[in-house]
């Protein structure tokens, strides 16, 4: 069992490896864990990693996500029909943290899967936040034991968080936070105060899905939240292309790219997925040109 | 009753996606001043009188109580509104709320149909645009209201997504919502959702309880001693009880049994267990890995796999009592209001009523039985017709 260390430490040694570079943001690509299924989840990690990916989203799939795309809600349904859970998640953490030891690795979902993980509900719990933290301690240790740097919890937002932040902080786990282009400014403050590891921001107001340019309003977006804080930054959502990932660069050190990529896992033949996986995460990355000729 | 951030207890809460969390608090603002607001209630009130048709009656069910031999039943007629079903008095106001918001589209979802009616109907009194997002089953199933709702100028756009019914059909809405939610007011169909969304609701259900309350006492001159509502996601429920809430009376809640509790069912209270679902601490029906499973209803209102959180918390606190009747039952029950009392009641609402045939025999005639009467059974007779012939086929 590892020991519990401070929150954070992982993504801070990354994050300061995106000061030095030159060839842009650092690349956590967002991968389905058990899409399309479980047995070649392992392969699929290894090759994003080996294609340049600093780090990892593994999604823990789930049967009702309402901030997600058309592209991620059928890579849930063939993950889940393929036997995928939160098991598969912690899996593929474990599989990445073997190959890159260094890799910041963040599991990202909703909250019921994480929530059953968990032991029965205390039915003392007084309120609701309080009500889905402790449950949480079972998803900690596990995930804390898988070497595990963070947890995104699509649909636990700041208000409701407190207790969970705690549990998870208490196995060295950072609850990543997420800020949207419609967040206030108090919502923005509560966030920094307690914000560890980086704070998640979603480029545009939607769901998650490949779009064509990044959102106009992102580089104020990003200004407004800036002002606020020194927490790393990385921009989620509709980033799908080596430009998006250039033009956001130059506002934030890391960038997260999701649906393009599983988009490329469903449409390479069943022996090419890898090779597809880390092609792709070269080109996204800069270290390879051919994006067009693909 | 502990109500801070939505909570009913450990239940409610908002557990929604940042970008939405604004819109809830935009939402809750709005609602906290339009409460305040005497001309806004002022015309919430007239539009419910001179549009909904309220205060809707409070029939006594006097053959029905006979047949049954213990408790006499009356009924709060929500069939009697506007469009059918209770479900008007929620749209309204939540339309009449939007516009005060300037928010002039409206997302929707609807199961059987009835809220996606009254929802269109609303938009169409306030010039407001409506989408109404529901699943590709239930669309087979309700093609009617589907008809009624584009007669009032809606978009339906089906939902192909998951099970391809309700919860979807929410989902596909919140999806919406989030996309748009700068101009667009999500117009929730039950007691269910994010706060503020379980006390709007409930808000805006009370009339029910209310009237009922009043109607009961001018009639006999007593509180009734049992009140019984079907429960799907829980907003004509918690209309009734809800008023009903300090007073002696038991509060007993009839979820869908669907084809039994150790087969396809609805009966989220009854047999799920707490979880967190389309932003709400509450029961839901889910596998032990936290999928939320299908629910099955032969009435599409009750197919639901979560319930209002306030539901939730009244079953931990044992004010309320939840219990379930199965698909068979309610049929029965269907009939037997139609034979006795000329009501042909919504699938949903046969639910009530079979479940106080079970227990009006047990009690005294000095007892009384309030039933929320939620809906007509107009939209349900060709599922009625066609269950009944496969029965006795
Ligand atoms: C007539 C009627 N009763 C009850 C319901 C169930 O909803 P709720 O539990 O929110 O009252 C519906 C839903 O469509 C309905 O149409």
């Amino acid at each position: 069992m590892s020991t519990p260390t401070e929150p954070g430490l992982r993504y801070r040694a990354a994050f300061a490896t995106a000061e030095s570079r030159s060839d842009g943001p650092l690349l956590f690509p967002f991968l389905t864990a058990g899409f399309p299924t479980p047995e070649e989840t392992p392969a699929l990690i290894e090759a994003a990693l080996r294609g340049g990916a600093a780090g990892l989203e593994i999604g823990v799939p789930f049967s009702d996500p309402l901030a997600d795309g058309p592209t991620h809600q059928s890579a849930y349904t063939v993950a889940l029909s393929a036997g995928a859970s939160v098991q598969t998640a912690l899996d593929a953490a474990r599989t990445a943290r073997a190959y890159a030891p260094d890799s910041a690795l963040t599991l990202m979902g909703y909250l019921n899967p994480f929530l059953a993980w968990g032991a029965e509900p205390d039915p003392d719990s007084s309120e609701p936040g309080e009500a889905v933290g402790r449950p949480m301690e079972a998803l900690a240790k596990s995930a804390a034991e898988a070497g595990v740097d963070g947890v995104i919890v699509v649909d636990l937002p700041v208000d409701e968080s407190d207790a969970t932040r705690e549990v998870l902080a208490q196995h060295g786990i950072s609850l990543i936070y997420l800020l949207a282009p419609t967040s206030t400014e108090a919502r923005i403050d509560a966030v920094v105060q307690r914000a560890s590891g980086f704070i998640y921001l979603v480029s545009l107001t939607g769901v998650t899905g490949e779009r064509d340019r990044v959102a106009a309003d992102f580089e104020q977006f990003v200004a407004r939240v800036r002002a606020k804080t020194d927490t790393p930054l990385a921009v989620g959502f509709g980033i799908s292309k080596r430009a998006h990932v250039v033009e956001v660069g130059k506002l934030v050190p890391a960038a997260i790219i999701g649906s393009a990529l599983t988009t490329t896992i469903a449409s390479a033949p069943p022996h090419g997925r890898a090779a597809a996986v880390e092609r792709y995460i070269e080109v996204v990355t800069g270290r390879r040109s051919d994006e067009t000729s693909e | 009753m502990s109500r801070e951030n939505g909570a009913f207890g450990p239940f409610g809460g908002q557990f929604a996606p940042e970008t939405l969390m604004p819109a809830l608090e935009e939402l809750e603002d709005a609602w906290t001043q339009a409460n305040d607001d005497r001309e806004f209630q002022q015309e919430l009130n007239d539009t419910l009188r001179d549009y909904v048709g309220r205060e809707t009656p409070l029939t006594h069910a006097g053959r029905l109580s006979e047949q049954l031999g213990g408790a006499q039943i009356w009924f709060k007629r929500e069939d009697l509104a506007h469009t059918g079903a209770h479900k008007i008095n929620n749209a309204l106001g939540q339309a009449m709320l939007a516009r005060r918001m300037g928010k002039r589209r409206i997302v929707a979802e609807t199961g059987a149909g009835q809220h996606g009616v009254a929802t269109a109907a609303a938009c169409a009194r306030f010039g407001l645009e409506c989408i109404v997002y529901m699943g590709a089953e239930d669309i087979r199933r309700q093609a009617l209201n589907v008809f009624r709702m584009e007669l009032h100028g809606a978009t339906v756009i089906s939902v192909e997504s998951g099970s391809r019914t309700l919860k979807d059909a929410i989902n596909e809405a919140i999806r919406d919502w989030v996309t748009n939610v700068r101009t667009t007011h999500y117009l929730i169909g039950s007691a269910i959702g994010p706060h503020p969304y379980p006390l709007i609701v409930r808000d805006l259900q009370s009339c029910i309880g209310n009237e009922a309350k009043r109607q009961l006492q001018e009639k006999i001159g007593k509180l009734p001693d049992v009140a019984i509502a079907c429960v799907g996601g829980g907003s004509n429920a918690i209309g009734l009880f809800h008023p009903l809430i300090d007073d002696p009376v038991r509060l007993i809640g009839v979820e869908a049994a669907g084809e039994g509790l150790d087969a396809r069912h609805a009966a989220t209270l009854s047999a799920g267990a707490p979880g967190v679902l389309h932003g709400t601490r509450t029961y839901v029906l889910q596998d032990e890995h936290g999928q939320i499973t299908e629910a099955h209803s032969i009435s599409a209102g009750l197919d639901y796999p979560g319930v209002g959180p306030e539901h939730a918390w009244l079953m931990l606190t044992e004010r309320a009592e939840y219990v379930s009747v199965t698909d068979d039952e309610a049929l029965d029950g269907l009939q037997l209001l139609s034979e006795t009392e000329g009501i042909i009641p919504a699938l949903e609402t046969a639910h009530a009523i079979a479940y106080a045939a079970r227990i009006a025999p047990s009690m005294s005639p000095e007892e009384t039985i309030l039933i929320g009467l939620s809906g007509r059974g107009d939209k349900d007779v060709e599922i009625v017709r066609d269950a009944l012939a496969a029965r006795s086929g």
